[in-house]
């Protein structure tokens, strides 16, 4: 599919969402903005409770946002009536992490699939419906015979598919994948990646990959957003982020992984501290109660995002 | 793995609720086997009460005969008032499983709608209606009812509207919190994604996940139900003499329990397998009735 | 050197009243003196079953060990009744779980939970102060301020609950860790550092260690030996050079690798293994494997295969048994 590389389809602008908790205000995301070209993958990586989750639900308009826009085609999406937005859905889905409670336990496959077509009244006709939901089973690779089963007597891998299935059933531009493979065994694992990107190429598909496996990310996407504690902390192509990772943390992140490989002249290294929660957090970089290069003049005040050349975009003080 | 092919003309649906695998999952659980069987007994007395034995056996006084032991022509003795014993717990069926079933079906009619109003709007609704259940629940059973019951004066409506209002907070209580379970899961959060409208959630969703605790609350209340309306009757605020009813019975031959204890085994007898019968059979159902449990 | 453990041909079963699950079926290895093997497989391929078997931790109604021989320090634990297992169980082996979160009791301090282990296991006779020093001891090995012994596992991170059950597991020296998936709940960060925790104190404390794990990346870090596991079978095992350097694999092995994307490597496309795991109720017949391999032959289909060896590198295929019958 041909499409413009500077065309951007989703776009957010100083993206914030807090929650109040009893000790105080979480900041779960932080002023994000971000931009994913159509036809193309951003892939957004971090650890738990660094906000990727609630991102990818902020873009869907799923949840509602404390502050920001998000851009989808051009329009801002968090400001359009609930009837423009129900009319916008189906462009943009989201492919769930968790294929066993994703799926609602009493649905057969066929009914399940069927649900976003039933509800956004695509077809008229039983059969033409029946026909296209036949279609996305073939598109997952689920055999036809599974239309009558219920998703806790298929395996991991197919109910994963069936989420495929049901996230594609109406032509989306825009997929967010929001952890689709941790749930899943290696070798399933590398079916559904392979899956997904087929089905990236073959519909022209714009994905945002939330993953926490920087191995399937650098795999899968082209561009790469490391957020830490809220904040998007660096964002380059992932061939240079992973060649030349400029931020502490994302450096931490890659040395911390461990590679299934004995002749690697890599260092294993560890970083100290934990993640902590963005509860009221001070001004300045996350990052530095676990960083070895802190230092308190420059890193207390404000990050934000700095092009290094090339779009490699980075928060931090130090990265001269 | 199903042999039916993929077929749309071929496709057999499999419904999602009951289907076969809920009766093999059943007939696993043989204390629930027992309990349903003896429950369709306990239903065919109640439909076939008249055929059996004449309603007049088990109303009209036969002093003559008063107070005889259990023999081949009385199987269970006759009371004070020459009455057959057997027929009067089998007419008394009629009014005692009525008054559970019944008052169970509107309890739960009335139960889920406020529980599903307080579970998925929450806020105010939520706070208002769980205060009021509340209230309710701190007051005793039986000195609600008997406060309904003396106000309304005693009858089988009145007795009726008592067993509801004492037992709805009961039941808001429990769907309440299935609901909840259900509304914050996964394929919930998906079905809005998918911009499902409420009204499809709360059928096609909610429902059919928590209709398994709705259905097996309700089978273990029919039993409660029917030992409330005994408790109610024995204190003389239930089923009105001469109508036949167990815990009316039990209150009868309360004073004739030392020289002629049949007169209080029977129908104490009758209520107890009745409720075991329910409660063993909603054990069977709560375990048939979840799909994710395989064998 | 004589191995610390040795399993010899154990067979585990599930048994229920509908089916038999044949969660391992004649597996064999040993675990020498301060020696690390690396147990990997998927989900179902009877890796904590195995674990399981040796504490003989197995579910009552269900698991039955059918036959073989589980050999610790020249006894076999199978002919020990419950008591002596409770014994042996946490002083001399001991068992790191997957999900921290759930091992520790929420209502008792840390302090009191490490210091329960000890007094189960208490057998020289240690005073209270004696049992709070050794507490500490142990807190400061996984890297915990003492201070926080009286804490609530809620105050806890998940790492730092790991570190914790880490503590309670070593607290009566055991010879012999069973590791299950330890770091699988956690992130990648805090991953790296209890993995660098556990093999710093296993070798500062020259303890034998059993990590089961899916990540071949965590082997290759940690283990000196591997067993791979498909199907209640052990298809392919060595010494971690054999597995990660050697030339001949098992088809399984293959995929598993093929399988994960490589940090280091520019891959467009991953080459997965076909296919799911097979029913462990209705195993199919010949090798485990066939339905899902590519090199899968007629004779693959009917006979089990044997095992080829080459030095310390075992691996249990017909591709590999026809090359060396015709070598010969």
């Amino acid at each position: 599919m041909e499409t413009d590389r500077n065309d951007i389809l989703v776009k957010t602008v100083g993206l914030k969402k807090y929650f109040k908790v009893s000790e105080g205000i979480l900041h779960a995301v932080d002023d994000v903005n971000l931009e994913i070209r159509r036809g193309h993958n951003l892939g957004v990586v971090g650890e738990s409770g660094c906000g990727k989750s609630t991102l990818g639900r902020l873009l869907l308009r799923l949840i509602p946002a404390t502050e920001g826009e998000v851009y989808f085609e051009g329009q801002d999406i968090l400001k359009l009536s609930n009837a423009k937005m129900s009319a916008l859905r189906p462009n943009m889905q989201m492919i769930f992490q968790d294929p066993y409670s994703s799926l609602n336990p009493r649905m057969s496959v066929f009914d399940l699939i069927a649900e976003p077509l039933q509800m956004n009244k695509v077809y008229k006709q039983y059969d033409a419906m029946a026909d296209r939901i036949y279609e996305l089973m073939d598109m997952v690779g689920l055999a036809r015979y599974y239309a009558d089963s219920f998703p806790h007597e298929l395996d991991g891998g197919r109910r994963q598919r069936i989420g495929v299935a049901r996230a594609l059933a109406l032509n989306p531009k825009f997929v967010v994948c929001d952890e689709p493979v941790s749930a899943l065994d290696v070798s399933i694992q590398a079916q559904i990646l392979n899956l997904l990107m087929d089905l990236q190429d073959e519909l022209g598909l714009t994905y945002m990959f939330i993953t926490h496996d920087l191995s399937v990310v650098k795999h899968i996407s082209e561009e790469i957003a490391v957020m830490y504690l809220g904040q998007c902390v660096e964002l380059a192509s992932s061939r240079e982020l992973f060649k030349n990772p400029l931020h502490p943390y994302t450096k931490a992140l890659l040395a911390a992984v461990p590679v299934p490989r004995l002749d690697t002249g890599r260092e294993f290294s560890v970083i100290r501290g934990e993640v902590s929660n963005p509860i009221d957090p001070k001004p300045g970089c996350r990052f530095a109660a676990r960083c070895d290069h802190y230092d308190p003049q420059r890193c207390d005040l404000p990050q934000s995002l700095r092009d290094k050349g090339n779009g490699h975009m980075v928060a931090c003080a130090l990265c001269e | 793995m199903k042999k039916n092919a993929g077929n749309p003309e071929r496709r057999r649906k499999r419904n999602a609720f009951i289907n076969r695998d809920t009766w093999r999952r059943f007939k696993k659980n043989k204390a629930s086997l027992v309990g349903l069987i003896l429950f369709l007994i306990f239903v065919l007395f109640m439909i076939f009460a008249d055929v059996i034995v004449p309603y007049s056996v088990a109303i009209e006084n036969n002093i003559s005969q008063r107070l005889q032991p259990p023999s081949a022509e009385h199987w269970f003795g006759t009371d004070a008032f020459g009455r057959d014993v057997l027929a009067r717990i089998i007419h008394a069926s009629r009014y005692s499983l009525l008054m559970g079933i019944v008052s169970v079906v509107i309890g739960i009619v009335c139960g889920s709608v406020l529980a599903a109003i307080a579970g998925l709007y929450g806020g105010i609704a939520d706070r208002t209606i769980m205060l009021i259940m509340d209230t309710i629940l701190c007051i005793p059973f039986m000195l609600l009812a008997l406060a309904i019951v003396a106000a309304l004066g005693s009858g089988l409506e009145n007795l009726l509207m008592a067993l509801v209002i004492a037992s709805v907070p009961i039941y808001v209580r429990v769907i309440r919190s299935s609901i909840l379970t259900v509304v914050e899961s996964d394929f919930v959060e998906a079905a809005r994604s998918l911009g499902t409208p409420d009204r499809w959630i709360v059928l096609k969703h909610i429902l059919p996940n928590a209709i398994g605790t709705i259905i097996v609350q309700a089978t273990m209340s029919v039993g409660t139900m029917i030992t409330w309306a005994a408790a109610l009757s024995y204190v003389g605020m239930g089923i009105q003499p001469p109508a036949p009813e167990w815990g009316a019975m039990l209150s009868e031959g309360k004073n004739y329990m030392l020289q002629y204890p049949y007169l209080v085994i029977f129908p104490g007898l009758a209520i107890v397998l009745c409720c075991l019968s329910l409660n063993l059979m909603g054990d069977g159902l709560r375990d048939a009735l979840d799909p994710k449990l395989k064998d | 050197m004589d191995s610390l453990l040795s399993v010899r041909n154990l067979v585990t079963r599930y048994e229920t009243d509908s089916a038999t699950v044949e969660a391992v079926n004649d597996i064999s290895f040993d675990v020498l003196p301060g020696e690390t093997l690396g147990l990997v497989g998927e989900t179902g391929a009877g890796k904590t079953t195995t674990a399981l078997s040796i504490l003989q931790l197995l579910p009552e109604r269900t698991g039955v060990i059918k036959s073989g021989a589980i050999c610790y320090k020249g006894e076999d634990l199978l002919s020990k009744s419950k008591e002596e297992m409770r014994l042996i169980r946490g002083a001399c082996i001991s068992m790191i779980f997957q999900d921290p979160m759930t091992a520790l009791n929420p209502v008792l301090t840390i302090g009191e939970q490490i210091r329960e282990s000890l007094e189960i296991h208490n057998y020289d006779g240690l005073s209270r102060e004696q049992l709070d020093e050794r507490v500490d001891e142990l807190l400061e090995m996984v890297g915990i301020r003492t201070s926080r012994k009286y804490d609530y596992p809620h105050q806890f991170s998940g790492g730092m609950k790991q570190r914790v059950v880490i503590a309670i597991s070593l607290a009566c020296n055991p010879e012999l860790i069973i590791a299950d998936e330890p770091t699988t709940a956690l992130d990648v960060t805090i991953q790296a550092q209890v993995l660098a925790m556990m093999m710093d104190l296993k070798n500062r404390l020259k303890t034998s260690m059993i990590m089961i794990t899916h990540d071949l990346g965590i082997v290759a870090q940690t283990c000196d030996k591997v067993a791979i596991m498909y199907a209640g079978e052990i298809v392919e095992s060595g010494t971690v050079r054999d597995i990660y350097l050697g030339e001949k694999h098992h088809p399984y092995t293959v995929g598993l690798f093929g399988s994960i994307p490589d940090l280091e490597k520019e891959t467009r496309r991953l080459s997965p293994i076909e296919g799911i795991m097979p029913d462990p109720r209705n195993l199919p017949t010949g090798c485990k494997f066939h339905p899902r391999c590519a090199h899968c032959t007629a004779r693959c289909e009917r006979e089990a295969p044997p095992v080829y060896r080459e030095g310390s590198h075992e691996i249990r295929c017909h591709l590999f048994a026809a090359e060396d019958a015709n070598g010969n």
